[in-house]
Order: structure tokens, then sequence, then C-alpha cells
């Protein structure tokens, strides 16, 4: 409220002497006369008028007239009228009035002047993309403009942004005193971007010496600066890409590291997860538009139970008759998987779906030069709930509990009278649900066609063998590992290049380490 | 010595049997399209020659695959791979042999490379203009490629359902490798455009039928090989290394030894395969490369009934035919249906595959009569198929 109190103030005292110098440059519009205009127009331009950035505009696009007893006024693009000295309505231009004549010449001028006005835009998103732009257009005529934004600007964002662009702009100016110059080398500094680099490089040329130096020394610093936060994003994209590959390998964690079983269709759980994804949010389209946001939600349950159910059906119908023998388990669900696939493409389409972003998914925010979209964040966040759910759920609760008694000591857990037959399904229940679940969230950033389980289960299976078969904390650091590696890798190397520089790693790696990074301790020979 | 050994290991009935029917029919195929008009009811024309062809050499693999998964429990989920690379040296030689014929008419340098602005032919194409080097490449790299693999792998005991997760890894980064550009090998299209083999046009009838005939003669003398190495006493090791592979250490064989071994050779086969279906079906991309190609490999060996050789090269035979008939026309939406069918049917209620379930009913049926026991006994099969793998 108080800064609107000032601001208000502020307008009220600039007001009157703004348009006092402003009647002295309309009239020159009265003239008609090329350079006259041009005067007029630089006049505009520093006069700060709120009204100027639409005067201009309209003298651009041939909306300013002038009337014959000196009044000047101008339509926006609407056709509403204005009268230019003091921006009020007015019911339309008066008869007689003339357009202003511009040339070329004029216009390139008025598209000058039309930068360094945004600079005063009422908008402040738009006040910072004018700033950013002349910063890195480094038109030295620019500078009064600036400097007259500088001082008006209430925003200290934007102010920033203006005193860099100062900066920049008295770097490009011979006549600037060596204090200038050196104070604007460490406001670029700090700025410290590939823009600062620019404006510093050209500083550099015919400056004195000592002005050369410094400005040398901090685009060193800057590239420094900028190198570090490049691995840092790198590093941010590895935690993204290892949290997804974690999603897709944590039910296989527990199918394959858990029970044992080689699920060839786990990648088609996750596409199940994805494609009822896109069922909920068709409903939601329909009947519920306005709660779109939530459809994630209700998708979340909905896909665990479909891919739980599907994975419960597998494992009663087919891998139960195959415990013990891990090939024809593979060959078998591979075999599923293939018919999951053609089912979806069957009622689908071959082509990917459409699966909207919920609204608090869009959007990026800056942190420390670091852009961070939220889509990527909140699945490194749910991706972090699920495996802590998961443990909980494996240490802290009976099922767990029946489960992990089951896979060590088949026998044995019988015999204390736990359902084993009961519990192995519902042990790949749970593990074809969470990949379910997993397709919800990848179904935000990937593809959804029925492709989509394809392309990950050779890179879950990879991480799984990774991190050690049986071991959910291996699995956690492994995807993470695989991701990191590889996304500091593909600027090197090229994303495919870093692709199978990582398989063929991991493909030595087996080899010294049979059972991965967290091999569980065991007594047996043979696997 | 060794011929005795050969005819002891050829002499069964199985072999005669396979041996026997696989000549009447290529004879009958090539003369049929040869020598009876078109018109004939029993002309075969020349597009099914190459489809026959194509579907020997995917016999030849399965053979091949068979002979390390039926009979030494190593389950490849890369044998594509093998087969692929054979088949693009192969491709290579081809398109060296295009020469000046090309659209850029470059004397040297392959189309794609004249495309992609290349100066000069990388390193590694040297020498394929040459047909008898090409030939050599075709069993070597594909070998080259299983020794080194399998020099790790064995060494270091990865064995069942790691080797397989490591053999499809390898597979997969292969076709990464290959649909690059720089790679040197054309890319996403791969090689095509072939004009001649060894002088004769590869679209020409006769090089078609000679193609054919060559295919089959391949894939008995790939059978001929792997049935004398399993039923010498190496094959009696490789077995027993299949059932009971830490029993067989512990008796003294060196396990990782034997398993390289049937790996390599098994390799050098597959790569012989890919290299005659290249000049056949006239392309070769890293499409080959694909994990689901591999796969599908073991699965028409699992269908034919593994650990029996004319179990693969028939179970080739009939899922090919079968894809080729149901790919095509009304039913083409509904084929990964039954592959998917196939796959679950044959490892739940058929472990043995067609032909080892013949063997088996015909071993019981022959029991009875039977006194003599020395007599060659059907190949070796896994009893109850289940305890072949030990579980993990």
């Amino acid at each position: 409220m108080r800064v609107f109190a000032v601001l208000a103030l502020f307008a009220a005292l600039a007001l009157p002497a703004a348009a006092a110098s402003l009647q002295e440059t309309l009239a020159r519009f009265a003239a008609n006369d090329f350079s006259e205009t041009a005067k007029a127009i630089d006049e505009i331009a520093e006069s700060g008028a709120p009204q100027a950035a639409s005067l201009i505009d309209a003298l651009l696009n041939r909306r300013l007239a002038v009337t014959p007893d000196g009044g000047v006024f101008f339509t926006d693009a609407q056709g509403r009228a204005f009268d230019a000295l003091t921006g009020s309505p007015v019911a339309a231009v008066p008869k007689g009035a003339q357009l202003v004549r511009t040339n070329n010449k004029l216009r390139g001028q008025i598209e000058n002047s039309l930068g360094t006005l945004r600079l005063q835009a009422p908008d402040p998103a738009k006040r910072r993309e004018a700033a950013e732009i002349v910063l890195r257009a480094r038109d030295v005529s620019a500078l009064p403009a600036v400097r007259t934004a500088l001082s008006r600007e209430q925003d200290p964002v934007i102010a920033k942004v203006l005193r860099e662009t100062e900066a920049a702009l008295v770097l490009s100016r011979p006549d600037a005193t060596t204090e200038q110059k050196t104070l604007a080398i460490s406001i670029l500094r700090a700025r410290s971007d590939q823009d600062a680099i620019a404006a510093l490089r050209a500083a550099t040329a015919g400056a004195p010496f000592a002005i050369a130096q410094e400005a040398r020394r901090a685009i060193v610093a800057i590239e420094k600066r900028l190198e570090v936060q490049a691995a840092m994003q790198n590093v941010w994209y590895g935690l993204s890409l290892g949290s997804v590959l974690l999603l897709a390998a944590i039910g296989l964690a527990i199918t394959f590291g858990v029970m044992g079983v080689i699920n060839m269709a786990h990648g088609e759980m996750v596409m199940l997860g994805a494609y009822t994804t896109f069922v909920v949010q068709e409903v939601f389209r329909a009947y519920a538009p306005g709660a779109f946001d939530f459809s994630l939600l209700v998708a979340l349950p909905l896909a665990f139970l479909v891919a739980g159910l599907v994975g419960i059906a597998i494992e009663r119908g087919i891998i139960r008759f195959l415990y013990g023998r891990p090939l024809e388990t593979l060959l078998a669900t591979w075999g599923v998987s293939l018919i999951l696939q053609q089912a979806v493409r069957t009622a689908f389409g071959p082509t990917n779906r459409e699966v909207g972003n919920p609204s608090f998914m869009s959007g990026a925010f800056d942190l420390w030069g670091l852009q961070i979209t939220y889509g990527r964040l909140w699945i490194v966040v749910f991706t972090l709930v699920v495996f802590a759910g998961l443990l909980l759920l494996l240490k802290a609760t009976s099922f767990g509990l029946r489960m992990r008694a089951v896979t060590q000591n088949r026998r044995m857990a019988a015999s204390m009278g736990i359902p084993t037959a009961r519990v192995d399904a519902l042990t790949f229940g749970l593990g074809s649900g969470i990949a379910g679940i997993a397709g919800v969230a990848l179904s935000q950033i990937d593809n959804v066609s029925p492709n989509l389980g394809q392309s990950y289960i050779i890179d879950s299976f990879m991480v799984v063998v990774f991190g050690g078969v049986g071991s959910l904390w291996g699995t956690f650091v492994s995807a993470f590992a695989l991701g990191i590696a590889n996304k500091l890798m593909e600027p090197v190397a090229g994303a495919v290049l870093a692709k199978i520089v990582i398989l063929v790693l991991l493909i030595l790696f087996i080899q010294k380490r049979p059972r991965g990074l967290f091999a569980l301790k065991g007594r047996a020979v043979e696997s | 010595m060794i011929t005795r050994m050969i005819v002891s290991a050829l002499g069964d009935r199985g072999s005669l049997v396979f041996l026997g029917l696989l000549g009447v029919a290529a004879l009958f195929v090539a003369l049929s399209n040869l020598l009876l008009p078109p018109g004939s009811a029993l002309h075969v024309p020349i597009h099914i020659v190459a489809l026959l062809g194509k579907y020997v050499c995917y016999a030849t693999l399965a053979v091949a695959l068979d002979l390390v998964w039926g009979y030494c429990g190593i389950l490849s989920l890369g044998h594509g791979a093998f087969f692929a690379l054979g088949g693009y040296a192969m491709g290579m030689y081809l398109m060296r042999q295009v020469g000046t014929r090309g659209v850029y008419a470059d004397p040297v340098l392959p189309d794609f490379m004249v495309f992609l602005n290349w100066k000069e032919l990388p390193w590694f194409w040297h020498g394929f203009d040459s047909f008898p080097f090409s030939m050599l490449m075709v069993a070597l790299v594909p070998g080259l490629l299983a020794f080194v693999f399998g020099w790790f792998a064995f060494r270091s005991r990865v064995t069942g359902v790691y080797l397989s997760i490591i053999t499809q890894a390898m597979t997969y980064a292969l076709m990464l490798a290959f649909f690059r550009n720089d790679m040197g090998f054309g890319g996403n299209n791969g090689l095509t455009d072939f004009k001649d083999i060894v002088g004769f046009n590869v679209q020409a009838q006769p090089t078609r039928i000679a193609l054919f005939l060559i295919s089959v003669a391949v894939l008995a003398l790939t059978y001929a090989v792997a049935r004398v190495l399993v039923t010498s006493t190496f094959g009696k090791v490789l077995v027993a290394i299949r059932d009971a592979e830490s029993r067989a250490r512990f008796l003294g064989y060196r396990v990782e030894s034997y398993k390289l071994v049937v790996f390599v050779v098994s390799a050098c086969m597959a790569g012989v395969a890919g290299a005659l279906y290249v000049p056949q079906v006239g392309i070769i991309n890293p499409g080959e490369f694909a994990p689901a190609n591999s796969i599908e490999a073991v699965i028409w060996v699992a269908v034919g009934g593994r650990g029996t050789l004319t179990g693969a090269a028939l179970g080739a035979v009939v899922v090919n035919a079968m894809k080729t008939t149901f790919t095509s026309g009304l039913l083409a939406p509904y084929w990964l249906f039954m592959l998917g069918g196939l796959f679950v049917l044959v490892t739940l209620a058929l472990p043995k595959g067609i032909v080892g379930t013949l063997q088996g009913w015909f071993a019981k049926r022959g029991e009875a009569k039977r006194v003599e026991t020395s007599e060659p006994s059907p190949p070796p099969e896994a009893p109850a198929a289940g305890k072949a793998e030990s579980a993990s």
C-alpha cells in the first residue's frame, strides 16, 4: 500500500514538469519536418511520459496526427483516440488533422527509442526484458534512457539489471573514466553470464592496458563460474534422469531383486500406468475440466491397481509355474510384454497419446543460476517418496516381514504358516503396481505410446544389476550414479555415445563384480 | 578317425532325415524355379526362393544359438548382434563392389560417405573390396567380439540371467552405435542398393538360386559341425556344464574355456548366416541389432526344441513362415498376440519344443522294443527341463 502511495506521489510531482517540456516537444510534430520529428522522438523517449511508448508506437504505425492549431492526437491499435499531450482519451481525432510522415531513417530511430521506452513500461517483466535487450545490443546512445529508467526504477531486481546494462554501455563508451569503467567491470563480473562476457570482451579492445587487464581477469573468473554452473546443471539433469531410472527400476528391484523373477514385461507395467493416466485425464477433460490438476492424484492409485492386478494375473497365470527356471520366465514374460503392447496398440492406436501436465508441474524457476523445471522437481520428489514408502513397507509392516521371510527361506516361511503362494502373488503385484505409478510420473515427461515400456526395460535391468540384485539401497545408488554419469558425459560425448559408453562400462563392471555394487552376502556357490 | 567321428555323429536317424529332407527340398526349389514354366502348379517363383533363402539363414542362426543354449545353457540374447555383424561385413563388401555405379559415382567411397561429405575411406573399410578378405571378416569379426566378450564374462563366472542381460545390453549398445552416422556404417539407413556379388548381379535369378543353394549348404555344414561337436567328448562336457556347472568345475574341467570355445564357434556361425542373409534381402541396417530380434531367435529354438539342433532349424522356418503369413493381410494386427502367445505357450506347455517332444515320444515307444543301448541316443535332453539352469 505504501509503495503505491509513494508511486502516486512521484507521478504527481513528475507530471507537470514532463508535461511542460512535452508541449514543446509535440510542437515539433506540427512542422512535419523529418529532422524536427527526429528531435521530437528523442525528447519523447527521454521525457518518461506515461503515454510516450504508445505515442511513438502510433508514429511508427502512421496513427499520429497533428491538427492545424498545433494539437497532437493519436489512435491505438484498436482505433481509440487519445490526446498526445495529456494521454487521456478523446472522442475522436479532430477533423482536418494530418498524419505525421516518417521515412526509413526515422523508422530505425523509432524502433531504437521504442526499445529504450520499454524500459519504462508499466509491466515489470517487460521492463526487465527491455533492459536485457539493451544490454545485449550495447547501443551506446541508449545510455541516457537507461539512466533515466534506473533513476525511476522501484523494483530492486530490475534496478540491478539496469545497473548492469548501464555498466555494459559505459564499457562501450570511449569517453568513460577509468573509475567508471572499473566499477562497470566489477558490476558485470558480479552478473557473471555469457552476456557479461560479451560486454567485457568488447571492452578489452582498444582500452587502456589496466582496464583491458581487469576485464580479462573478470572474463576468466566468469568463465570459471559458468563452468561450475554448467557442471551443477548437469548434475541436476543427472539427478532428474537418475530419479526416472529409479522410478522405472524400483518395481523391478522388487520382482527381480527380491523375488528373483525376470520380468521382461516390467516395462509394459510402466506403460499401463501411463495409459491409465491418459484415460483418467480423458475422463477429467470430459466431465471435470476445472479439476484437471487433480487428475494425477486420481491416476496414481488407479495405475497402481491396474498394473498391480495385471501383475498378479501374470504371476498366477504364468510365472508361478516357472519358479526356479529363470530363463523360461524370461521368455514367457517377454511373450507377455508383446501381448500387452499389442493389446494397448489395438485399444489406443499405435501413435503417441496426449497426456497433459497439471499446472503445478509446468514452468520453471531459477536457483543460483540453475534452470529447474517444476515437472522434473516433482518427479525427483515423487521418486524419493515412493522409495521411502517402499522401504517402510518392507521394513516396518507385517506384509514386508512375510515377504522378506519368503524370499530368504521359502520352506521355513511356509512351515511358520506364511501362505507363500499368496505372498508371491502380492509381492509381484506390489512390484508391478509400483511400475504402474512410475508410469504416471513418466507420462509427464515421455511420449505415451505402446513402445514406452520397451525403452526402459534394458536400462531398468542395468540399474538393478549394477546396484546389486536384492538390495533396494543398491538400486537407489546405482540409479542416481548412472543418471549423473550419463549427464556429465553427455556434453563431452553426445547423448548416444554417452549411453553406449555407460552400457559398455556396465558390462565391464558386471564382469568385475557379478553381484553388483551392494551384493547381498550369502553362501550360495552358484547364482 | 575323424571320418568315423563324422559318420557316427551324422549317422543317426534324426541327422539323416534332416540332411536328406534339406537336400531334397533345396533341389526341388532350385529345379522347379529353373525348369518348370511359371504357370505350373509346382513352380516356385523367384521371390519365394529369396524368402526361403532368408528362412534358411535364420535356421542357421537358430542352430548356432541352439549350440550354446541347448547344449551349454548359455542363453545369449545377443546372437542377433553376431548375425548383424556378419551381415555388415558382407554389406561392406557389396558396397565396395558398387563402384562408380552409385548415385554419386565415386569410384571408392560408398554413396552415404559422399553424402556425408567424407573425403576418404575410414581405415576399417579397407580390404573389403576383396572377396576372400571379406569372407574372412564375416566369421572373424563376430568371432572376435564373442571371444572378447566371452573371455571376460565366462572367466568372471557371469552366468544365467546375468549373462543373458549383459548380452542383451551388448546388442543394444551396438544398435545405438550403428545408428550413429559418424560410425561409418551408413547410420540409420544401413547399407543397401547392392549391385554385384563376385561379378554376378545380386538381383538376377541365377544368382538368387545360387545364394539359396549356398545358404542351404551352409546350414547343412553348420548342422554337421554342431552335431560333430555335441556328440564328441567335448559335447558331453558341454552338457555336463549345462546341467551342473560347479560339479563340472570341481571335476577339473576348465568350464570357462569350454564355454568360450562354443560361444565363439556359435558366433562365427551366426556371422556367416548373417552374411548370406544380406545379399538375399538386399539391405542391412542397425535394426538387425535390436534386442527384440535376438529374443525372437531364441523363441525359434524353443519352439523347435532346444538341445536338438534339427529342432532349432525347424523352429526358425516354422515361426518365420507363420510370421510371413500373418504379418500381411487381415491378421496383421494380431501377429504380436500370436508371437507373444507362442512364447508363453511353448515355455509352459511344450518346454521341449516340437522335435524334443517327438523324440521323447519315439524314445518311449521304442524303449520296449529296443534292447541295444549303445545306439547313439537322441541328443541329450535337459532332464525335466527346469533343472538345466539352476535357480538364481
